[in-house]
């Protein structure tokens, strides 16, 4: 029987000819990442008791994304910590306010089809959208990484992700992976890696397809992955790096499951508050009154979610009582909304623009949520708490939902402002 | 033989790491993040724990975020144990490697909350001790049981590369 795509790069990474799922076995990593949060304040103490160095300076990445702009002065010391450790240690790949970690691996190709990526973090799974075998990890997990350049993992088993025909207009990744967690529920691919396919994951763009393998994080999925081609192929040579398409699972790989979704039947969708796999078509989230609407994260907040969110606000007006935030995932992707108009339609329209970062996405940025706030986001959980206080509510949606609501001032389907047919 | 015995706090499916460690407490140290631990689902619930009590957790405890400070806190807490369902993955790894046995029980759902279980970590046999019912969690392979065994993937590390100098 031949190997899934994860199975051979893990295979590779463990210097097996073969693994299958369930084995065990430690691999060599190709390319880590750590961020402020969750890297030097928590494992360079222990590193130092280690008493041994880093295993690598040069395949280690790190970027400060969740402290930044540093709100008060204990997230000003966590980002001193980040930047004593870059220069302790000589790290050339050190990315401070310039973009969020997930977004700046996959635009910055730092990683490459076939590669064994590890981030300490859960969403680091996005860079698998770029046919690497992407995991997240815990801090120690991370300090073992950085310490020896070796990870121990268990081969999970591929669940095939087939969507056909392609989506309609109005309607985005976004709704197609949350009406995707909503139907197998937040633990429906427990331990598994999702491999993506179909004409429709063929018709997007490498952004688009990124907000399948982030959210993957969303239905406790290990990885996610989208074989590398000829889309994945121009991406990289334009940023100078050039590879042939794949690798590819084998024909006759073992996949424990195919998941088929007709891209076509897909609508705007919301998760209700709380809980990311409570899904309904925004349509019918009836009398969802908001004050706030966030564009913002890894998920939501590239240059083409921001330009989704201006063609629903051009010429249109934020409504009163609803504070619209925009927080672009990179500098590059502001860059090109201000080159291109993008984000002086969103300012004309009423949007606050806050720092490049994480910012209120996990609570601890700019821009958090006090008790009794509703709020839309283009964010990925909605755990009671997550934005802000727990007494705020938090609804998600693409960046055409979140927009549309921002204008209602509820939660509505987009189309109605889109002028396409709903 | 390693026991454990200790009361049931009982706690449902898809318990997130938003919810056990909220993000506004990130910033503090641990002995700090314990006292608020569990707030965002059940308010006060670090001055309600015994030392060596257990948590028991349904389908998909620990889902969401990496941060390892959350198995932490809950050690931190007093709490001696985690009987889930199953685990979310990052969640499962960062309890090896902060050297907190999970034990993942498919039947956890029918433990009830005020119990006293009895686990010997060796075996993954996890007994109610008023009614004498028993629970086998899923055993670990050897490569994380070395690592536990050390006390965690700190320490092992210590062992290792400590044997090659
Ligand atoms: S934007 Fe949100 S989901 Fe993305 S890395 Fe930052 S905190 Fe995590």
């Amino acid at each position: 029987m031949g190997m899934t795509l994860a199975e051979k790069i893990i295979a590779r990474a463990g210097g097996r000819d073969e693994v299958r799922p369930d084995d065990v076995l430690w691999v060599e990593v190709d390319v880590a990442m750590t961020h402020d949060s969750s890297g030097p304040r928590r494992f360079w103490p222990a590193l130092k008791e280690l008493g041994v160095g880093i295993w690598d300076p040069d395949k280690l990445v790190i970027v400060a994304d969740h402290y930044v702009p540093a709100a008060d002065v204990g997230s000003a010391r966590i980002l001193q910590t980040t930047r004593e450790f870059v220069e302790e240690y000589g790290i050339s790949r050190f990315h401070e306010a310039e973009g969020i970690s997930h977004t700046l691996m996959v635009e910055k190709a730092y990683v490459r089809p076939g590669m064994m990526y590890v981030g300490g973090d859960s969403h680091s799974l996005t860079a698998g959208v770029l046919g690497c075998f992407a995991i997240g990890v815990g801090s120690t997990d991370m300090l073992g990484i950085v310490a020896t350049g070796r990870t121990w993992l268990r081969v999970p088993r591929t669940i095939r992700v087939q969507i056909d025909h392609e989506l309609s207009a109005g309607v985005t990744a976004k709704d197609l992976i949350l009406s995707i967690i909503g139907d197998q529920g937040m633990d429906g691919g427990l331990y598994r890696v999702l491999e993506f396919g179909g004409e429709a994951i063929s018709g997007m763009d490498i952004e688009e397809r990124s907000v399948l393998t982030n959210m993957c994080a969303e239905i406790g999925a290990k990885s996610g992955i989208v074989p590398a081609d000829s889309t994945t192929v121009s991406y990289l040579a334009e940023r100078g790096v050039d590879v042939p398409e794949g690798p590819f699972s084998d024909d006759d790989a073992g996949f424990e499951a195919t998941w088929s979704y007709d891209a076509a039947a897909v609508v705007p969708v919301v998760a209700r508050p709380h809980k990311h796999d409570d899904v309904i078509p925004a349509a019918a989230a009836g009398e969802a009154w908001l004050t706030r609407a966030y564009i913002g994260a890894c998920t939501g907040a590239k240059y083409r979610d921001l330009a989704m969110a201006a063609e629903v606000l051009a010429g249109r007006k934020v409504a009163s009582g609803v504070l619209l935030q925009v927080a672009p995932a990179s500098r590059a992707a502001l860059r090109q909304a201000m080159e291109n108009g993008v984000a002086q339609t969103l300012m004309d329209a009423g949007a606050h623009i806050l720092s490049t970062g994480c910012g209120a996405c996990p609570g601890i940025g700019t821009g958090v949520l006090g008790p009794g706030e509703v709020c839309i986001s283009t964010t990925s959980r909605n755990a009671r708490g997550r934005m802000g206080s727990p007494d705020s509510e938090v609804w998600l949606g693409s960046p055409y939902s979140v927009a549309a609501a921002a204008v209602a001032g509820r939660v509505i389907d987009p189309r109605e402002l889109l002028a396409v047919p709903a | 033989m390693t026991t454990i015995e200790g009361k049931v706090w009982k706690f449902g499916d898809n318990v997130d790491t938003d919810v056990i460690v909220p993000g506004k407490y990130l910033i503090g140290d641990i002995e700090e993040i314990a006292e608020h631990v569990m707030e965002g689902i059940r308010p006060g619930f670090a001055d309600l724990v015994q030392p060596g009590d257990v948590l028991v957790g349904g389908k998909n405890f620990g889902t969401g975020s990496s941060r390892e400070v959350a198995p932490r806190a809950i050690q931190a807490a007093g709490i001696s144990a985690i009987v889930a369902e199953s685990f979310a993955r990052i969640f499962f790894r960062n309890c090896i490697n902060v050297g907190f046995v999970p034990l993942e029980c498919s039947t956890a759902g029918a433990i009830e909350e005020g119990q006293h279980l009895h686990i010997d970590t060796d075996t993954g046999v996890v007994t109610v001790s008023e009614t004498g019912v028993t629970h086998q969690a899923l055993r670990l392979p050897t490569e994380i049981g070395e690592i536990l065994e050390a006390g965690g993937l700190e320490p092992f590390l210590k062992q290792r590369i400590g044997g090659r100098t």
